[in-house]
């Protein structure tokens, strides 16, 4: 790149340096992004990749350094000083209310006084001709994760920036809809736009990406041609060092083990007008295995794991069996007490309390089932027995953090996912169901994430995993299963399964359920 | 140049101890220049309101006083301390006045119709009587929201006057003394009846005060000890993580509002066969309400209550003795309360954020970060 002109670099930043306390969270950073071209940006979680463009998006200000845009210093005060610039930006933790509609979403980012029926016009004009279908009136807050990321592209998408912003956009598609995506952002490209491809999937960005910035521990440690490298050197670029590939022992037996969770006919109602109902699921899941359940956001992957923990009870007891005991009819610490454990999508406000200490989050989930641990006369709290299981788990899972027992809020995505997995685990459930488990999680910390999950199973419990995540799922299930509009279909063992067979069942191809008797796993 | 509040990673240990201070000399700034705008010698009012009710401590012939201020600061403390547990909950009770005056009404229930019942088990017997009675006029707002998603924050406050306005025709009407000289009230309690002083040769105070100190240390243990506690807390920071736990809100909102009424209908009977001996129109002085300051300024932790109960018992005999002294107008009283509510609440915002002052260089002050960053 350095052949070309300037005037051929859309964005050129120099020696941005952003500095937390004594924390230098971007080191005296370089960045060049050429006209038309999908430039990508990687590094694992707490690299700077995200403090580096929130600086370009104006959340951030920098400490020193320099933004050149069309070759003129440039200072980004504002996200709304850059969106007039021409930059768009598509976050990961997405910025939307969940009381308002989609399209109502989508105005408050516009600055001029346009009526919601135009802009709900445009959006769902703009979302089916880039594959992300959306029905604009829908309220945020009934939405999916996926669903919610469609209308932040979609929001971007509108304002017609030259340089677009992903972070992570890929990460709730299905294998098709993310071919739909390349041929947008492909699109875009021809059309002379920019594009900053945040991304943990290394074949993806060696697929599609002109050039790639590595970055690791704040400062950046390569510029280089993604397609001249292998996935195996980016990923010792962005970790310094091997990523341990996880390792998959094929299980024998199987189909004489035990069933640790049976799911019969589980069927639910709506809980809201938006949400998705359960028709008649059925599922076994056996001592050793680890079956995986794809499919694409809010297809009834959160109405299923509510119902599978008991967060929503079902009348019939027969539906739900831990350990082969109807637990349909219990709470989900009446499961938890029969050996099962949960771990919900969200993180922060879900599976953890955000303002409470690591050490209050391990006995949000564990005082029933560690009570003679933890829990003395009159539910007297110990606070010391607690204290040492929050090390312990701390220590085995490497999480990461300021203080000795920070408050969950204060731990990046991937350490506080560390430890809500390994607070499940130190338990040593016999059933585990876990809800997106590396969402937004690094390639280190997912890999012994995912690791970890193989182990449970191999060493006797039944591991339930849904995600959006293929990759993923691959990677760890003997098989799997895909939810569609609230159906699941019959496991594919994963000796049968391509990416193409499920891609088609989550795109909606073969509808059906799982018949328990003919389960082939 | 604008100001911003930056969330911090960690909430502030250091704020979270100051703030209760910083909002109190603010509150003495802010009624300094009250009072000079009202023509007063602000130095004068400041100490009629804060010194001289506390001359006790030094002078034994005013040591009376400290027994006032025992007694006003009883039932402030006893409900605050309920209050905690539903604030913490995020149940927004704002009925405690209600549930007070309840209490008191239940409470002497015996002494008012069986005024002949003489045995030591009456004043028990009110006592418990007084609880249940704010007790079950807190679970009316706690059910409608549970079974009917109702606010909270309106059906209690709306019952405020219906036990008001109850109480009013009680004590004019059936339950008049009809030898009061037609002025409302029951009849004077029989000295069975009367909660005993706890020093009858020093003052007046009773023994509603050290309630309300045992109240405070059993809540207090409650809520930093026990699963109960945690649960009180989970549910009113994450309702989704307190679900996720296994916890009941519905179950929650009662145990809150249950406990809290029970807390204010003691207060309530405590005022009635304590200093004032027998029920009448004006039972309550906004004890209720004052109690919400007060859990605030003790940072809904019932040992800081007990602090906090105190400063605003000093209040109302300062008032009183600044009204006599200086003739400053007793409704100061409520604005220095009201004042003091502000402060506290604002200062608070430093516990979870600190301010970054931003130069203009190159900017438009127009902050307006469109969406929701």
């Amino acid at each position: 790149m350095s052949a070309d002109t300037a005037a051929a670099n859309l964005l050129e930043v120099r020696g941005l340096t952003k500095i937390f306390g004594t924390l230098k969270a971007c080191d005296a950073v370089d960045l060049t992004i050429r006209k038309g071209e999908i430039h990508a940006l990687l590094g694992e979680n707490g690299a700077g990749k995200s403090t580096l463009v929130k600086m370009l998006f104006g959340s951030l200000e920098p400490y020193s350094g320099e933004i050149r845009w069309n070759g003129q210093p440039v200072k980004i005060a504002n996200p709304n000083a850059a969106r007039k610039l021409g930059i768009g930006m598509v976050f990961q933790h997405f910025s939307l209310f969940e009381a308002l509609s989609a399209a109502e979403n989508i105005a408050l980012s516009l600055d001029d006084q346009t009526p919601i029926s135009t802009i709900a016009a445009k959006a769902q004009a703009l979302s089916y001709s880039y594959g992300l279908p959306l029905d604009p009136y829908s309220l945020v807050g009934d939405l999916s994760v996926g669903e919610r990321q469609r209308i932040e592209i979609i929001r971007c998408l509108l304002q017609t920036p030259d340089l677009i912003i992903l972070d992570e956009p890929t990460s709730v598609l299905t294998p098709q809809e993310a071919d739909k995506l390349f041929e947008t952002l492909e699109r875009l490209r021809a059309e002379g736009k920019s594009i900053l491809y945040i991304s943990h999937r290394l074949e993806e960005v060696k697929r599609m990406c002109d050039a790639a910035t590595v970055m690791r521990h704040g400062k950046v440690v390569a510029h280089c041609d993604p397609r001249q490298e292998t996935a195996a050197s980016l990923a010792r670029m962005m970790v310094g060092s091997e990523v341990h590939a996880v390792v998959r022992a094929p299980v024998e037996g199987i189909e004489t083990a035990e069933a640790l969770l049976e799911v019969r006919n589980l069927s639910r109602k709506p809980a809201t007008p938006f949400s998705m109902a359960l028709k008649n699921i059925s599922l076994n899941v056996r001592a050793g295995e680890v079956i995986g359940i794809a499919g694409v956001a809010g297809n009834g992957q959160g109405e299923f794991f509510e119902a599978v923990s008991g967060e929503a009870m079902q009348p019939d007891a027969g539906t739900i069996r831990i350990r082969g005991k109807d637990a349909g009819r219990l709470s989900i610490t009446g499961r938890r007490l029969l050996g099962a454990a949960f771990v919900p999508e969200e993180r922060l406000g879900h599976g953890a309390a955000p303002r409470m200490k690591l050490s209050e989050n391990l006995f949000l989930s564990r005082y029933a089932t560690d009570s003679k641990a933890f829990l003395g006369p009159a539910g007297f709290v110990k606070e010391s027995a607690i204290d040492a299981a929050t090390q312990r788990i701390i220590q085995e899972m490497d999480v990461r953090k300021s203080a000795r027992d920070p408050e969950a809020a204060a731990l990046s995505g991937g350490n506080l996912q560390k430890f809500i997995i390994g607070r499940e685990l130190d338990r040593r459930p016999t059933v585990m169901v876990v809800n997106q488990p590396t969402w937004g999680v690094d390639a280190g910390a997912a890999a012994k994430i995912r690791q970890s999950l193989i182990e449970l199973a191999r060493s006797g419990s039944a591991v339930l995993v849904i995600s959006q995540d293929l990759d993923e799922l691959f990677e760890i299930s003997d098989a799997i299963s895909v939810m569609h509009n609230g159906e699941l279909s019959k496991p594919l063992p994963r000796a049968e399964a391509t990416f193409e067979k499920i891609g088609l069942l989550m795109g909606g191809a073969e509808p059906g359920h799982a018949d328990p008797g003919l389960e082939s796993v | 140049m604008r100001i911003e509040l930056v969330r911090r990673p960690q909430h502030s240990v250091l704020f979270s101890t100051l703030s209760p201070f910083m909002a109190l000399g603010l509150t003495l700034i802010a009624g300094a220049i009250m009072f000079s705008v009202l023509g007063k010698n602000p130095v004068d009012a400041l100490y009629y309101y804060f010194i001289d009710p506390l001359t006790g401590i030094w002078d034994p012939s005013n040591r009376w006083q400290l027994h006032e201020l025992a007694i006003k600061a009883a039932p402030l403390i006893l409900i605050a301390v309920g209050l905690s547990v539903c604030y913490l909950s995020n149940n927004w009770n704002i009925g405690a006045e209600g549930q007070f005056i309840v209490g008191a009404i239940v409470g002497s229930f015996i002494p008012v119709m069986f005024p002949g019942f003489h045995s030591w088990i009456v004043l028990p017997l009110m006592l418990i009587l007084g609880m249940a009675g704010g007790a079950a006029y807190a679970a009316i707002p706690a059910f409608f929201k549970v079974r009917f998603n109702t606010n909270e924050i309106l059906t209690s406050l709306m019952l405020v006057y219906v036990a008001q306005l109850f109480n009013d025709w009680l004590v004019r009407g059936i339950w008049r003394n009809p030898e009061g000289m037609s002025f409302p009230g029951t009849i004077r309690f029989s000295e069975w009846a009367i909660l005993p002083q706890i020093w009858p040769d020093a003052g007046r105070a009773h023994w509603g005060f050290v309630f309300a100190l045992v109240a405070a240390v059993l809540v207090w243990f409650m809520l930093s000890k026990t699963l109960k506690g945690f649960e009180v807390k989970v549910l009113g920071q994450s309702p989704r993580a307190g679900r996720f736990a296994g916890f009941s809100s519905g179950k929650v909102v009662f145990f809150a509002f249950l406990l809290s009424g029970a807390l204010a209908g003691l207060a309530g009977i405590c005022e009635a066969a304590g200093p004032i001996e027998h029920l009448n129109e004006k039972i309550s002085i906004g004890y209720g309400f004052t109690a919400i300051i007060v859990a605030f300024l003790g940072r809904l932790n019932p040992l800081g209550i007990v602090a906090a109960g105190i400063i605003l018992a000093l209040t109302y005999l300062g008032g009183e003795s600044a009204q006599i002294a200086i003739g400053v107008s007793d409704k100061a009283v409520r604005a220095f309360q009201g004042m003091l509510l502000f402060f506290v609440l604002a200062c608070d915002t430093l516990i979870h954020y600190r301010v970054r002052i931003v130069g203009t260089s190159g900017m438009k002050a127009e902050a307006g970060k469109a969406g929701a960053v």
